[in-house]
């Protein structure tokens, strides 16, 4: 068998060097310039600075807010991964099964997709509203004395909410291509072997779509981490005080608003690092016990 | 050679006239929407039409913020604005940065413009000046924060507006209170009831001269007199007294609009927009009340707010255009105009007599209010505070603040987290500088 191959280096050279530019100049050279100022203290105008070593990263994990905002973060992550990937699911298995006017129930369904995070966080601010909002009003039928912005819990939960919420339709839309791209003759085997809709949910569906699940989690975390930036930013008008915040947020606050460019430059290096880590250990543990087909 | 020499005078003739029939064209970046922004263009319009050899044009950039992030941006690139609108707590980072601006009182003298501090109003003169009392930045929107009242809610629970916090804990609030009201709300705690806390008790807020004299400066908070009044105002949140509706600006105010609560702590600038929303009682204003039993002598609270600069690295014709512009903006009829339209303090005294001969108070006394508390007898302590990173700092108090306000942790140790983690900021700032 004859190999397809370029003869030549520079072809394939020439037809990267786009792409590779693109990455140096958006990331790398930002990059490496975030790590050489994670190690300056600096005036903001670039009049002065000071060589502090790490003691950018030293102030950051002996300050206690700080490893609280990274404690909300995990947290917040998690839930708002787990609802929104669940959610999800349990809409597409059942828009799976429905025949009669199905396009319509699906468009309906992704039409929070085109919704942009800042808008999902003005909607979030009416249905919240401390005064007039209507999921204020519920919460408090319910018993709970609901306070967005005054108290922390009250705004914590509309921050997940909100994220939950925009973030479904995405998901809907990968797991219900996942669920019909699962061949009809593997699903009337299973209906011979088990009657069970839930039994064949869990044994047969649910690992076929283990692809889909895991490439849906990594975009999820990614999301929760990073693109809910709008809608906190939103939510709490930009004056956080005493409400939860996210580490991207809290980048925000110290270097765009503080101008502490060292201060905020550390906390984007501890980002990337996180992401590399869990980018490693995503694609090294768990991918290989999933069998894309 | 003389024909060379008469060719050289041509030609310097035909550039002099040249440069005569050119304006100079300046920026002027700013933070001032809406409403605001359409009152900057005003003034600026009417800089240009008042004379034919410069230009000013007016460009919003955002939130204060915003507008001193993108102003830093500029001028690393080297293409900073002419003038460049920065707020109170970006204070000590711009002044700090010298080489970024021209101070603003050496800018008006290089160009022949007379200059006294003396003419200014007492409250707004050194905020912006450094430790000699230079004035750095001219001050722009000034205001300093004044307490409204529902003029309707007062007479319905018998009572006048307080002077004192005594007065309203005693007397005003339970009246108040059995008359169906929510006493008192405030919309900016680092700002009222910290930072002019201090200044209305002419009490030490930081260390070398309140951060005015060096960068190594420690924050004062941990002060018995302020840990008083956050009790106080933990007890009356308890009580049905007061009410903390959260750290945003709007939120505090809206329930005051609405008419639930009676008296509301705000900015002597907020008085236009009040003005303007047709509210459904009437208002008034009245100092900010004080403390008898820490002092009997309530001194001046300083301005908030923002101040223009002029950023370095122009030519000097731009320069020229510049201070031309600060000519015509503190003129007693642009500060006049200015305060009308906006409800901030003018901040000459000529144009406050200005207003005062037109009978502007006599319409409306509430806008007086401000200027009157801003000329109060100064105290060692009341010119204001220049701290780095002060953005961060007020974020820190909000934070503890709220905690408390909310039962999340206790006055005493909130203060505690507030000085460690300023001092801690304070520290950060001094090696930036460095």
């Amino acid at each position: 068998m004859k190999r397809a191959g370029f003869t030549s280096i520079w072809l394939p050279v020439a037809l990267l060097l786009p792409q590779l530019s693109i990455i140096a100049i958006f990331f790398y050279w930002p990059a490496g310039w975030a790590v050489q100022s994670s190690f300056y203290l600096q005036d903001p105008f670039g009049f002065g600075s000071t060589f502090v070593g790490f003691e950018n990263y030293t102030d950051l994990t002996a300050n206690s807010e700080y490893m609280r905002i990274a404690w909300f973060t995990v947290v917040f992550t998690a839930l708002v991964t787990f609802f929104s990937l669940s959610i999800a699911l349990l809409l597409a298995v059942k828009a799976d099964k429905v025949i009669r006017g199905a396009k319509s129930y699906r468009t309906l369904l992704m039409w929070v997709y085109a919704v942009a995070p800042p808008v999902a966080g003005f909607m979030g601010i009416m249905l919240f509203h401390q005064h007039t909002g209507p999921i204020t009003d519920f919460f408090k039928a319910l018993g709970w004395d609901y306070k967005i912005l005054v108290d922390y819990n009250s705004t914590a939960t509309a921050f997940i909410i909100v994220s939950v919420w925009k973030q479904i339709p995405v998901n809907f839309i990968f797991f219900l291509s996942g669920l019909q791209s699962i061949p009809r003759a593997v699903r009337e085997a299973a209906m011979i072997d088990n009657r069970s809709g839930v039994r064949r949910f869990w044994d047969i569906t649910f690992p076929l779509l283990a692809p889909t699940g895991f490439f849906l989690l990594i975009i999820n975390i990614t999301y929760a981490l990073f693109d809910t930036f709008g809608i906190i930013d939103t939510l709490v008008k930009g004056e956080p005080g005493n409400n939860p915040m996210t580490l991207v947020y809290k980048v925000y606050m110290d270097g765009f608003r503080g101008n502490d460019l060292g201060g905020s430059s550390a906390q984007s290096v501890i980002l990337m690092v996180l992401v590399l880590v869990l980018t490693v250990f995503q694609f090294r543990l768990i991918e290989r016990r999933i069998h894309y087909s | 050679m003389n024909f060379f020499k008469l060719g050289a005078v041509a030609v310097s003739a035909v550039f002099a006239g040249q440069a005569a029939l050119a304006e100079t064209e300046i920026t002027f970046w700013h933070a001032m929407g809406g409403q605001l922004g359409e009152t900057v263009n005003q003034v600026a319009a009417g800089f240009n039409a008042s004379q034919d050899e410069y230009k000013i044009t007016p460009v919003f950039k955002g939130s204060y913020e915003e507008t001193l992030t993108a102003g830093i941006a500029a001028f690393r690139a080297g293409e900073q604005p002419n003038i460049i609108q920065v707020f109170d707590a970006g204070a000590a980072t711009v002044i700090g940065a010298q080489g970024a601006t021209i101070p603003v009182q050496d800018l008006l003298a290089d160009n022949g413009i007379d200059f006294d501090i003396n003419d200014y109003i007492a409250g707004v003169r050194y905020f912006y000046a450094d430790s000699d009392g230079k004035m750095i930045g001219m001050p722009f929107n000034s205001s300093t924060p004044i307490m409204y009242y529902n003029i309707q809610a007062l007479e319905k629970a018998g009572v006048t507006p307080p002077a004192t916090w005594e007065e309203f804990a005693n007397v005003t609030a339970p009246a108040l209170k059995e008359a169906g009201y929510i006493p008192l709300s405030q919309s900016h705690l680092p700002w009222i009831f910290t930072e002019n806390f201090f200044s209305r008790h002419n009490l030490q807020f930081a260390s070398s001269n309140n951060g005015y004299d060096s960068n190594d400066t420690q924050i004062m908070i941990n002060n018995p007199a302020i840990k008083a009044h956050f009790s106080a105002l933990v007890d009356w949140k308890e009580q049905g007294l007061f009410e903390w509706y959260g750290t945003g600006w709007g939120d505090n105010a809206k329930p005051f609009e609405d008419g639930n609560v009676a008296m509301w702590l705000g900015s002597s600038g907020s008085f236009g927009g009040l003005l303007a929303k047709d509210l459904g009682f009437d208002f008034s204003a009245t100092m900010l009340p004080y403390w008898e039993a820490v002092t009997t002598e309530p001194t001046q609270t300083f301005i908030g707010g923002a101040a223009l600069f002029a950023m370095s690295g122009q030519s000097a014709e731009e320069n020229k255009a510049a201070a031309e512009f600060f000519r015509y903006l503190t003129s007693s009829d642009t500060q006049y105009f200015w305060h009308q339209a906006t409800g901030y303090v003018p901040i000459t005294e000529a144009a406050y007599e200005a207003a005062k001969a037109d009978g502007h108070y006599e319409k409306f006394p509430a806008a007086e209010v401000g200027i009157q508390q801003l000329s109060l007898p100064a105290g060692e302590f009341t010119r204001g505070y220049r701290m780095g990173f002060y953005v961060q700092i007020r974020d820190v108090m909000n934070r503890e603040y709220g905690r408390i306000l909310t039962g999340e942790t206790d006055v005493e140790s909130g203060f505690a987290t507030i000085e460690a983690e300023s001092n801690k900021l304070l520290e950060r700032f001094a090696k930036t500088q460095g």
